[in-house]
């Protein structure tokens, strides 16, 4: 019988090339989603490509005015770096909402954002924070918006021998404020029955320039939903334009009754949770003007 | 909240340390997956992807060639056995079943129904070899829900199944396997006369016991059929009656050894790998393990059943109950055996109701056979019933504990099936609810309040203690009763008060079978009860002997011979410590002081509790939050009051789980959809406030401190309490559980 | 099949073990180190009965693999007693009777340190929160809630009188 080998590579150029040998290899950041996977024989990989052992995969670094988050970084480890929490605290948040302590100690946004579970946490979260991903591959380095990768539940486009390098967030504009909120029945330990990041840009005036809204756990794959994000630009994030915002985000969901709840009752989270995250993230870019 | 009348105890109503505890905080206490014999073999199991489906043929050739791979099993390995019924307590069952559901036959009956098991050197090997078993399934069309199962087109289950307590014998199987009906009175009269009526349909999902320690055992037969099994369970004789009766063995040639358990709930009353892992290692030679994993656990072992109640139940303008009409449906998975009479026995017995007519159905489908969870079959009925009642004192404006104080069961009324109740004080509960501060505790907005009473009549039945002095005067106890919640140290505290001796001079164990006398599970709440019985009356025969002792030594009768201070004591004589005794016992006549005690006491008493449940329903979310809760329970005596509370908080979050989000999900499919922690959503710590308890203590007569049993009467309240604090924050009645948000969604908006 | 040999810590001590390269931590200290403490209550880290530290964060073992911990510190809760004496958390879980069945009961008491290592006060809410990962179904949580609370304020008061 065959097992799966373990590697470590020191550099991404050497993880590349494991990758390269090894067809059905995977890559191998927290675990969290992976090992489960082996374990109940969802997933067989041929070896497994750990990519916490390369320098610069783990850890926040300042990119020119915005922050590059190595993929193998753990969520926990989000929380520790103080400007990345003060420029985009809806996306430290939602990563932080993932599992339990002891999950989020290894969990890594690359990592949620490749097992492609339209419920992942901080992908609504990066969706609505702009964010994009520097991939690596046999054809050398791209760079995708976060919202073009998720493709359906479990495929992300990532080719052959691709591996994700980091996450890049653009640096916080002034005035502006973010938030992720996510609805479960219970208080941790959860998967998202639906979930909402709005990030925001308050101009001076107090109207709101720009405004991204991305729905979790409503459709196949996190949704950014543009109708949304219109509704509130040149308001003052005021009832009327939640309600319209809302209305438009509900529009959008194309979800599905199963275990975690019922199709109808997503729809309404999809609303309720984008007005209260709207709200929160109002309150952050007004405090950030 | 103790009786002032209790009497003087030294060591009983204390918080000692367990016996046992030092070893589960620092890793060493071995449980059911930790142990390990000498050159063991792993196990696996091969489990049914189908619901329900014929199989035709297994083909394990392939499997049994694999290089590693040691022994093979498969259905027709066990032996064919008559249908025996058994009494094993509150799950007593048919045996055939439990054979059966070890490991189908002729038929997979549910997802996760073992068809095949293999013995190998190590478990990846195993599980490899499991993947080499071809089984050739003719899939059939499967049933889950119960009523769909009652349907006359439902495909049907067992061919030899023909529902029993009908008036007429049906002509065709059928997946109801019993009708049970109780009744006394004109129960339409009354309805039509009465001034208040609430009525409707509660249902409940199967929900599963959630111990956090999965199935496990080691068994290694000898060459001579002689076998030992390494497990833990509940009752390891249980463990060993069953599986020599399944395997046709003689009892005494199977050697059970109880390892720590790891949470069972009732789940545990039962067998599912010891009787395989003894065919592999006997075709072997050699010990093998079985552990389950979590989806095992999940899809193969017992869930409680779900249910569907109907009913109606009638008061006058007072409040006064005068009539109740329940009809219930219990899905029991693939075997019979849903404790309808447990469910009929408890839906009215908090209450004087001189009209009632209680059906009862037993109803199988493909999902795994029900086991006995925490007083199996009362909460999903007493959830209905409670909230009948939470209508009834809307309808009339009364306050819903006066409600309930006015129709209470009190001591020697009619009890559930006939006998008069025994000392029941639910009266004492419910005013000592009354009188807590939570219950007039203003509500905050979006706050609700909900009570609820349950009662559960607790068990007795056969235990066997031994209580022996060592050299220096010092004790050890031994029973078979697996401790699942720190029974050793109330054994231990017991006996301690009857010898009149520190706590700490006596210690406690739970022996395998071969090294103490037959015991029945711990379950029913009847370990400190029976077994404490036991060793209360091993404990009075050994002062008996030490009193005798010491007459002798004094050259006096042994009844001028008092025993006080665990010291024999008489007129005129310097007090002769049992130190003493003991250091004179081997040159004394008589020997070695010990005694053992046989019980099967069926003077138990029943426990009942009532509890108060605050929830905060967000508007929007329609999420359900519990903010405030307390459950006040009749104990009997707490002998060990830190673990009494403990049972009363557990069973109250095991309640609140059932009651908020958990509940199995199947898929079109008639699979388990939700077969592991994080979709099966047990209680997490944030999910909860502290659980206020008030243990009341009106003492049992029948036994020497008093006790009652407490472990199973927490779970039965909860339901209804929190449905009922749901339903007054959300402003709709929550008639279906669990009360997942989407659930509260939905009956909000129905009510427009 | 072909075993790895891991050198790593474990509480404190060296050791080495050979193991197939997708074993996860949680079965190497188990089978091959016979380190039973650490129990499998899921293995799909939904329980938190297999918590261990790695490098001082707690992690769970069933999601970590064996070949990781390589040259690194782990810390079960066979590490948490010193020279046969209990830690105050093991003290106050056996004073409170904040374990029934004991099967959770390594879990969180290596988070509950974890916490406490780190935060020597805590709120109720921060003690829930923080544990919400170690599912406990005989207690119903209060008297862990309790015994951590407990502990701490002990703990405080020994480095105080330090």
């Amino acid at each position: 019988m065959t097992t799966a080998t373990y590697h470590a590579p020191a550099s991404l150029s050497e993880a590349l090339g494991l990758l390269a040998a090894h067809p059905g290899a995977q890559v191998l950041a927290g675990g969290t989603d992976l090992i489960v996977q082996v374990r109940a024989g969802r997933a067989a990989p041929s070896a497994f490509i750990d990519i916490k052992t390369i320098a610069g995969l783990t850890g926040v670094r300042r990119s020119g005015e915005g922050f590059a988050i190595g993929a193998a970084t753990p969520c926990t480890a989000l929380l520790k770096d103080a400007a990345l929490c003060a420029a985009w605290p809806g996306v430290v948040e939602a990563a932080n909402l993932i599992g339990s302590v002891q999950v989020r100690n290894r969990a890594t946004m690359g990592g949620n954002l490749c097992n492609a579970s339209p419920a992942a946490d901080s992908v609504p979260a990066l969706i609505a924070a702009g964010a994009t991903c520097l991939i690596a591959g046999p054809q050398g380095e791209r760079e995708v918006a976060v919202t073009d990768l998720p493709q359906g539940p479990g495929r992300v486009a990532l080719q052959p021998g691709e591996l994700i390098v980091e996450l890049r967030l653009p640096a916080r504009p002034m005035g502006g404020g973010d938030a992720y909120l996510r609805g479960i029945p219970r208080s941790e330990m959860d998967i998202a029955v639906a979930g909402a990041g709005v990030a925001l840009v308050l101009g001076a005036d107090g109207l709101c320039t720009a405004a991204r809204v991305a729905l979790g756990a409503v459709a196949p794959t996190a949704l950014l939903v543009p109708e949304a994000g219109a509704a509130l630009v040149g308001t003052r994030i005021d009832d009327a334009a939640l309600t319209r915002m809302a209305a438009a985000a509900q529009a959008a969901c194309k979800p599905i009754d199963d275990k975690r709840g019922t199709a109808v009752y997503r729809i309404h989270m999809a609303g309720v949770l984008a007005r209260r995250a709207a709200l929160i993230a109002r309150d952050r870019a007004e405090n950030n003007a | 909240m103790n009786d002032m009348s209790a009497p003087p105890y030294k060591v009983v109503g204390t918080r000692p340390v367990r016996p046992d505890g030092v070893d589960k905080v620092t890793g060493k206490a071995v449980f059911g997956p930790d142990f390990a014999a000498s050159g063991m073999l792993h196990g696996a199991v091969l489990r049914s992807p189908h619901p329900h489906a014929r199989i035709r043929a297994i083909d394990t050739s392939k499997a049994a060639a694999l290089p590693g791979v040691r022994a093979v099993v498969t259905g027709a390995d066990f032996p064919t056995l008559e249908s025996l019924t058994m009494a094993l307590g509150e799950s007593s069952g048919d045996v055939l079943d439990i054979a059966r559901n070890c490991m189908a036959l002729d038929k997979a009956l549910y997802e996760g129904h073992a068809v095949a098991a293999v013995a190998a050197t190590s478990t990846l090997i195993a599980r490899e070899a499991l993947q080499l078993i071809a089984v050739d399934y003719e899939v059939l069309p499967h049933v889950i829900g119960i009523e769909e199962a009652m349907a006359a087109d439902a495909p049907v289950l067992h061919d030899t199944l023909f529902t029993k307590g009908l008036d007429a014998t049906p002509d065709k199987p059928s997946n109801v396997a019993t009708r049970f009906v109780m009744a006394n009175g004109d129960v339409e009269s009354a309805l039509a006369g009465a001034a208040a009526v609430a009525s409707g349909r509660f249902t409940t999902a199967p929900v599963h016991q959630g111990y956090i320690e999965p199935h496990a055992c080691v068994a290694s037969v000898n060459a001579d059929g002689q076998t030992q099994i390494w497990a833990s369970s509940q009752g390891a004789f249980m463990i060993r009656s069953l599986t020599a009766t399944i395997l046709g063995m003689p009892i005494s040639d199977i050697r059970v050894t109880p390892l720590e358990i790891g949470g069972g709930f009732g789940g545990k009353t039962t067998v599912y790998l010891e009787p395989v892992a003894v065919l592999l290692s006997r075709k072997c030679g050699l010990p093998v393990r079985l552990v389950m994993t979590r989806d095992e656990v999940f899809r193969a072992s017992g869930p409680a059943p779900g249910s569907v109640v109907d009913l109606r139940i009638g008061a006058d303008k007072d409040g006064k109950l005068v009539a109740a009409d329940i009809e219930f449906r219990n899905s029991a998975g693939a075997f019979p055996g849903s404790s309808v009479h447990a469910t009929a026995m408890c839906s009215l017995a908090c209450y004087r109701i001189a009209n009632f007519r209680v059906t009862g159905w037993d109803v199988v489908s493909n999902m795994p056979s029900s086991a006995a969870y925490r007083a199996p079959g009362a909460p999903p009925v007493v959830f209905a019933v409670e909230s009948a009642l939470d209508e009834i004192a809307m309808q009339l404006g009364l306050d819903p504990i006066d409600l309930r104080l006015r129709n209470a069961v009190r001591p020697g009324d009619p009890g559930p099936m006939g006998m008069p109740h025994g000392p029941v004080a639910l009266v004492e509960c419910l005013e000592a609810a009354k009188a807590h501060p939570h219950w007039t505790a203003p509500l905050a907005p979006r706050h609700g309040r909900g009570v609820a009473a349950g009662f559960w009549p607790n068990y007795g039945g056969q235990s066997t203690a031994t209580v022996s002095v060592a050299e220096d005067g010092t004790i050890t106890v031994v029973t078979g009763s697996p401790d699942i919640g720190g029974s050793r140290a109330s054994m231990a505290m017991m006996a301690a008060e009857v010898l009149g001796l520190p706590y700490e001079a006596v210690r406690c164990i739970v022996a395998d079978t071969a090294s103490i006398g037959f015991s029945m599970v711990t379950g029913g709440s009847r370990t400190t009860f029976a077994t404490g019985k036991a060793v209360v009356e091993a404990s009075e025969a050994v002062v008996a002997t030490l009193r005798a002792r010491a007459a002798a030594i004094w050259g006096i009768e042994d009844d001028a011979v008092t025993w006080q201070g665990g010291a024999a004591q008489a007129a005129g004589q310097e007090p002769l410590t049992i130190k003493a005794i003991a250091a004179k016992a081997g040159q004394s006549a008589g020997g070695t002081i010990a005694a053992e005690a046989t019980v099967n006491p069926l003077d138990y008493a029943a426990g009942l509790a009532v509890h108060i449940c605050d929830t905060e329903v967000d508007p929007e979310t329609r999420q359900v939050r519990v903010a405030r809760y307390t459950a006040v329970q009749d104990v009997g005596r707490a002998i060990h009051p830190s673990y009494v509370e403990g049972q009363m908080q557990g069973g109250a979050v095991q309640g609140i789980g059932w009651a908020l989000n958990e509940g199995y999900v199947h898929d079109a499919g008639g699979r388990v959809a939700n077969a592991g922690f994080l979709d099966y959503r047990m209680p997490v710590a944030s999910d909860l406030p502290m659980i206020d308890t008030v243990m009341i203590e009106v003492p049992n007569p029948a036994h020497p401190f008093g006790v009652k049993g407490v472990g199973e009467a927490p779970i039965v309240p909860p339901l209804g309490a929190v449905a009922n604090a749901v339903s007054r924050a959300a402003g709709v009645r929550l008639r279906d559980l669990p009360m997942s948000p989407d659930r509260v969604h939905a009956a909000i908006a129905a009510k427009g | 099949m072909s075993k790895v040999l891991i050198a790593t810590k474990i509480n404190g001590e060296a050791h080495e073990f050979a193991c197939e390269p997708s074993a996860s931590l949680l079965d190497a200290l188990r089978d091959d180190l016979r380190l039973t403490g650490t129990k499998e209550g899921c293995g799909s880290g939904d329980c938190g009965a297999c918590t261990v530290t790695l490098d001082g964060e707690m992690v769970c073992a069933c999601l970590v693999l064996a070949p990781e911990v390589a040259g690194r510190q782990v810390g079960t809760v066979e590490g948490i007693a010193e020279d046969g004496a209990l830690h105050p958390l093991q003290a106050k879980f056996l004073e409170h009777a904040a374990l029934q069945c004991g099967f959770c009961t390594p879990g969180f008491l290596v988070a509950a340190k974890n916490l406490l290592d780190r935060n020597p006060d805590p709120s109720e809410h921060e003690v829930r929160f923080w544990l919400a990962g170690n599912l406990c179904r005989c207690t119903g949580y209060d008297k862990i809630v309790r015994a951590v609370l407990d502990a701490a304020a002990e703990l405080r008061q020994e480095r105080a009188g330090a």
